[in-house]
């Protein structure tokens, strides 16, 4: 009991560094010990709590409300070890749970309104109009349409998307296993791969309903220049 | 003035668009603004303002900071830059150049830190703490980063900038290590450098106090990190906070041996 009383006396120190003198005294000096580990963990915390602040539409809990897959995952990050294979599965039930599937049954919208919200980057910082329609930031990581030279790499290529998968008629029976898995990974990246670097576009509100099915055309759909 | 015609013609050319209907002029376009980026670096005239208000007599204690102690002992600006942030006994903190500073232009010169802490970027009193730091970094160009990591308060603040740089959040779910946790990666056409490890001369924390051309302003890394914060859909971080603070000793400690280009100059 005696590390719960040393974290909590660190809590109790709201001016988080000075807070250290305590840990010394009562922890000794710090070395990559799991109890440090919770220590330092707790004075990210405090620090956390005293250094952000709400900012035009921007909320501070942001920051303070932390769900478990951000927890678990930036943990994993720091310990540089990925989540055990039972974790990651439970992550990934509890978000897929969270899938809203399209509620007319239709996945597909017009993939030229989906190009425009894949080239946007706009939307949710403290400088954006909170009026104005998010952007999904598709081409920030990902290549879609070949004649967009612009795009980043930390997502892999999604040219030719729905062709590499053998998708001819996406509202085709046979088609409607990819079709699903696009709408899900768009909605909850994270009901599919626990830690994903990709946001979760419809679980966060980030994208509407609407945007998702002219993102999932986009990815999907014949016409698409994403399918030539 | 030589850079002042350079400096047109980047701008002129941040201009054209990276439109995908052209693809080859829009290939040479970048490499083109690549390499005139090199040309010459509008730093120049931040850091002759950050000299001269190093020794001006300023503030309510008409002093000048010509015996602020950036870590080095009082008055000595040569290498400080490449040991921040350090411990400081008379504050009991952790601090970097431009929080450092802070401390200086209150004590000796009788400013309120704490009202320059909240003037936004590029307001007031903070251009002269972004010209000061610019000066103060180009005092130590070529130098190697070597920050002290003997203070237990030090290795907390980088321990605390570790779990902060993995600290996934926000609407987007974005830590820092989302963009800068892998090796040659990209966000559009803008490489990335991986921030994890040691990123070598010049890159990354080695690059700032920077000009930035795309905006015409000169940052320092209290705005760079701010700026990173509000991508990530975050909320806002402090001027001088302890995150930042500690995410600056995380990112230094981490470029340990590395060059220090700053004032650098970015698209």
């Amino acid at each position: 009991m005696k590390r719960i009383s040393t974290i909590s006396l660190l809590c109790a120190c709201a001016l988080s560094f000075p807070a250290l003198s305590q840990t010394t005294k009562m922890a000794g000096m710090p070395s990559a010990s799991s109890n440090n580990t919770a220590v330092y963990d707790a004075l990210t915390e405090d620090v956390i709590k005293s250094s952000f602040r709400s900012e035009a539409s921007v909320s501070v809990d942001r920051v303070l409300k932390v769900d478990e897959t951000n927890r678990a995952c930036s943990a994993a990050d720091v310990e540089g070890k990925p989540l055990s294979k039972k974790k990651a599965e439970a992550i990934q039930a509890e978000n897929f749970k969270s899938i809203q599937w399209p509620s007319d049954g239709k996945y597909l919208g017009d993939w030229r309104e989906g190009e425009k919200i894949a080239q946007s980057g706009r939307g949710l910082t403290w400088t954006d109009n909170p009026k104005t329609s998010n952007g999904g930031n598709c081409y920030n990581c990902h290549q879609i349409d070949k004649k967009e030279i612009s795009f980043g790499t930390i997502g892999p290529s999604l040219y030719n998307y729905g062709k590499l998968r053998g998708v001819i008629d996406p509202k085709s029976a046979a088609a409607k296993p990819i079709v699903e898995y696009t709408w899900g990974k768009i909605w909850n990246s994270k009901a599919y791969n626990a830690c994903s670097n990709m946001p979760r576009a419809g679980h966060m509100g980030i994208l509407k309903e609407a945007d998702i099915r002219h993102i999932v055309a986009l990815l999907l759909d014949p016409q698409s220049p994403v399918n030539q | 003035m030589r850079f002042t015609t350079s400096a047109i013609a980047v701008l002129a050319l941040c201009n054209l668009s990276f439109s995908a209907h052209a693809q080859k002029t829009s290939v040479q376009s970048i490499e083109e603004y690549r390499a005139m980026l090199q040309d010459g670096n509008p730093a120049d005239l931040f850091e002759a303002k950050g000299e001269g208000l190093w020794k001006q007599k300023r503030g309510p204690k008409n002093t000048s900071l010509e015996q602020c102690d950036l870590g080095k002992g009082p008055g000595v600006y040569k290498g400080a830059f490449l040991e921040l942030p350090r411990y400081f006994s008379d504050t009991n903190k952790v601090q970097d150049l431009e929080s450092r500073l802070l401390t200086c232009m209150e004590t000796l010169q009788g400013f309120s830190a704490a009202a320059i802490a909240a003037t936004p970027f590029g307001k007031g009193e903070q251009n002269n703490v972004t010209a000061l730091a610019t000066w103060i970094s180009a005092e130590s160009k070529d130098g190697k980063f070597a920050l002290p990591q003997t203070h237990t308060r030090e290795k907390i603040a980088y321990e605390v900038g570790k779990r902060l740089f993995f600290q996934r959040g926000g609407t987007h779910d974005f830590s820092c290590a989302s963009c800068h946790g892998e090796n040659g990666t990209r966000i559009r056409l803008q490489d990335l450098p991986n921030l994890t490890t040691n990123p070598g001369d010049g890159v990354g924390f080695a690059a700032w106090p920077a000009y930035r051309v795309s905006s015409g302003q000169m940052w320092g890394m209290q705005q760079r990190l701010n700026d990173c914060y509000r991508q990530q859909r975050f909320p806002y971080p402090g001027f001088g906070s302890d995150a930042t603070i500690a995410l600056g000793v995380y990112l230094g400690v981490n470029s340990g041996g590395s060059k220090s280009v700053a004032p650098a100059i970015k698209r």
